[in-house]
């Protein structure tokens, strides 16, 4: 191990509580037993009490959780889809706009694709609510799903379908009995990620929810307009807490597992 | 005891197998397979022998599935394949990288073709035990292939694709992974299990040791061109080109002009020395550009001047490979030409005939090389 050097461990501190310092902050307030946000009387989960007691509140997390489940295996069924088709369809025309296209929506403003989603639902005279934000999700997280799903295909032996076709499978059979069990752990962390996603979008959800379905980022940005309020911190630290399970569970299962994967694959090819 | 000689390409009922009509593949303008036309038939151990990017591997896609050919047609048991999906082929493959799934244990590896035909479970579990104890491989039946060793892997990969009794089974450089020990155990356990299965292998190697062990015949490829197909017997006594002879095992190779008197040819080869007198049955044109072939077995090597044969030269001895069993010495004739003879060590080192700067005689008889044209 190298020693750091106080000017390492500086920069270390300095860097890691301009992150985490607002964080940390929300969280310990969330615990505060004093209604006034900025003075600290003493631990308390009253917060949490109270907050479970709040119909407005649990209603935005039924809508979140319907709303990200779905959309996160739609995303995944498709981002899969796409990921299969770029890495495996070879050379065929158009295939570079195609995977451009894929990619796009990554470092496209979220203002604007909201925005244009909301015309499109509006032109085809879609109502908004609940399906609207599905697709809207689906939409956006799709292509991280097939950039994490790419990434494994690239490195998996070909050689291991045609086999799967050469004893008599058919091409849907080799994928469902070959290829997907060897990238499951990619498709499950693109699984986790596009849910991740999903659970704390504020903007593209603001442009397509009608007055109906109102997801739990919304409903907790509406009511910190009125005013900061304990409850808010603790919904905020429950949040924190899921998301950072979901990240964490997600980049363990594509390290490892594709890792493992991968010295199977290499050990199965090769001595 | 009379035996029938396995030889159904010299029989004009036998029905091939297999059947490449002008078969070209093209990827792109680079042509990997020109204008290919060869019978395989039934019982077959047949080897594709030829440089690393001649287009073995090509072959053997082409009659899997995954390529389809630019130009020709390629018949099993004489129906066109093109139009039959590689899933709905009765020939399986046996992949150069062995191709295992690594989410399934051996068992499962071997059992994955026969539930595809919807086969009975019991049947199953007969035929995957059958296999495994063909290929010896009953201890290592819940193994993963990562968790067993690449001989190992090897025949797994091999009573995988066997488990379906296919028709005509292909080999894409199957020992290539292994050492040279386990490689040549192998080869013989495969021979016997073609034997005993009796269906009909087409083997790629590159190894032309391995060719020449197992294969009832061997075809000798370049540049997606078959150059000679033959047993492995005619092969090395009769090639029908320098690039065979060159190809399988050692030989002298050299250039002269021809002089055919009947059967008898002399070709005079370098100033000073006398014309090597060889047996052909072409026809050789006076003064025609031909190369004669000899292996160097077949050269003898002697301290004094031979009777009564037909070719002898002096020259030094230049360079000694010690084999074990054999030397092969390096003689250096007075115009600088380099001749390869190889001698059996039926003696002691110590007490070798030969040494270094010796001064020998090499000798062979008219009918010990063959004459080429190119
Ligand atoms: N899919 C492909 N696209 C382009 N060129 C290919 C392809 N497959 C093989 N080739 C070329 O065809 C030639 C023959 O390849 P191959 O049949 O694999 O040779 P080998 O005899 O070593 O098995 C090689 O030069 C290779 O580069
Ligand atoms: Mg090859």
């Amino acid at each position: 191990m190298r020693k750091l050097t106080w000017f390492n461990v500086t920069s270390l501190t300095l860097g890691f509580a301009f992150l985490y310092l607002p964080m940390v902050i929300l969280v310990i307030y969330s615990f505060n037993a004093s209604k006034l946000v900025t003075v600290w009387a003493g631990f308390s989960t009253k917060w949490y009490a109270e907050l479970f007691q709040n119909q407005a509140f649990l209603d935005a997390a039924w809508v979140t959780l319907r709303v990200a489940v779905v959309s996160s295996t739609f995303a995944t069924i498709l981002g899969t889809m796409a990921a299969y088709v770029m890495v495996r369809a070879g050379r065929f025309y158009g295939r570079t706009l195609f995977s451009g296209m894929i990619y796009a929506p990554l470092v496209m403003p979220e203002v604007i694709t909201g925005l244009s989603l909301l015309l499109l639902f509006i032109g085809i005279g879609l109502d908004r609510g609940i399906l609207t934000i599905v697709l809207a999700h689906t939409t956006f997280s799709m292509c991280y799903v097939s950039v994490v799903v790419s990434s494994r295909l690239v490195s998996f032996d070909q050689s291991l379908e045609e086999a799967a076709l050469d004893l008599g499978c058919s091409p849907w059979q080799a994928f469902r009995l070959v290829t997907l069990p060897i990238i499951a752990p990619a498709v499950i962390s693109g699984w986790l990620l596009a849910f991740t996603l999903s659970l704390d979008d504020l903007v593209i959800a603001s442009f397509t929810s009608g007055p109906s379905a109102t997801t739990l980022p919304m409903k907790i940005w509406s009511s910190v307009r009125l005013g900061v309020n304990p409850q808010i911190n603790a919904l905020s630290t429950i949040m924190i807490a899921i998301v950072t399970v979901g990240v964490i569970t997600a980049s363990l299962i594509s390290k490892r597992a594709s890792v493992r994967a991968l010295e199977d694959e290499q050990a199965a090819a090769r001595t | 005891m009379a035996q029938t000689v396995f030889e159904p390409w010299n029989d004009p009922d036998a029905k091939p197998i297999i059947q490449f009509k002008n078969v070209t593949k093209r990827f792109g303008d680079f042509t990997a397979i020109d204008d290919l036309t060869i019978d395989i038939y039934e019982r077959e151990f047949f080897a594709l022998l030829g440089p690393s990017g001649c287009g073995k591997t090509t072959m053997m896609r082409m009659l899997a599935g995954f390529e389809t050919p630019t130009d020709g047609t390629i018949l099993l048991q004489g129906k066109d394949i093109a139009p039959i999906s590689p899933n709905k082929r009765a020939v399986n493959m046996m992949f150069q990288s062995y191709a295992l799934f690594p989410h399934l244990s051996v068992w499962e590896n071997i059992a994955f073709g026969l539930k595809r035909d919807k086969m009975a479970k019991d049947q199953i579990a007969a035929r995957v035990d059958e296999m495994l104890r063909l290929t010896r491989l009953e201890k290592f039946a819940r193994r993963k292939p990562h968790q067993i060793s690449g001989g190992q892997r090897q025949r797994v990969a091999l009573a995988r694709s066997l488990a379906k009794a296919p028709k005509l089974l292909l080999l894409d450089e199957p020992l290539g992974a292994l050492d040279k020990k386990l490689r040549q155990d192998t080869q013989f356990e495969l021979m016997d299990i073609q034997e005993k299965t009796g269906t009909t292998f087409v083997i790629v190697t590159h190894d032309q040791e391995e060719a020449m062990t197992v294969a009832s015949r061997v075809a000798v490829m370049d540049h997606g061109k078959i150059i000679q197909v033959a047993t492995p017997a005619e092969i090395y006594e009769t090639p029908n080109s320098t690039y065979v002879a060159d190809f399988i095992g050692d030989v002298n190779l050299i250039e002269g002009r021809a002089e055919q008197d009947g059967d008898k040819v002399r070709v005079a080869w370098a100033e000073g020395q006398p014309a090597i007198v060889g047996t052909t049955t072409r026809q050789f044109d006076k003064g025609q550009t031909c190369h004669f072939a000899i292996r160097p077995e077949k050269v003898a090597i002697t301290a004094t001047k031979p009777e009564n044969i037909a070719n002898a030269v002096k020259g030094k001895i230049h360079d000694i490979a010690y084999l074990g069993n054999i030397s092969t010495y390096h003689v250096a004739l007075p115009n600088g030409h380099m001749i390869k003879a190889q001698a059996a060590n039926n003696r002691r080192l110590s007490r070798r005939s030969f040494t270094w700067e010796d001064d020998v005689w090499l000798s062979w008889t008219d009918t010990a090389g063959v004459l080429l044209e190119r």
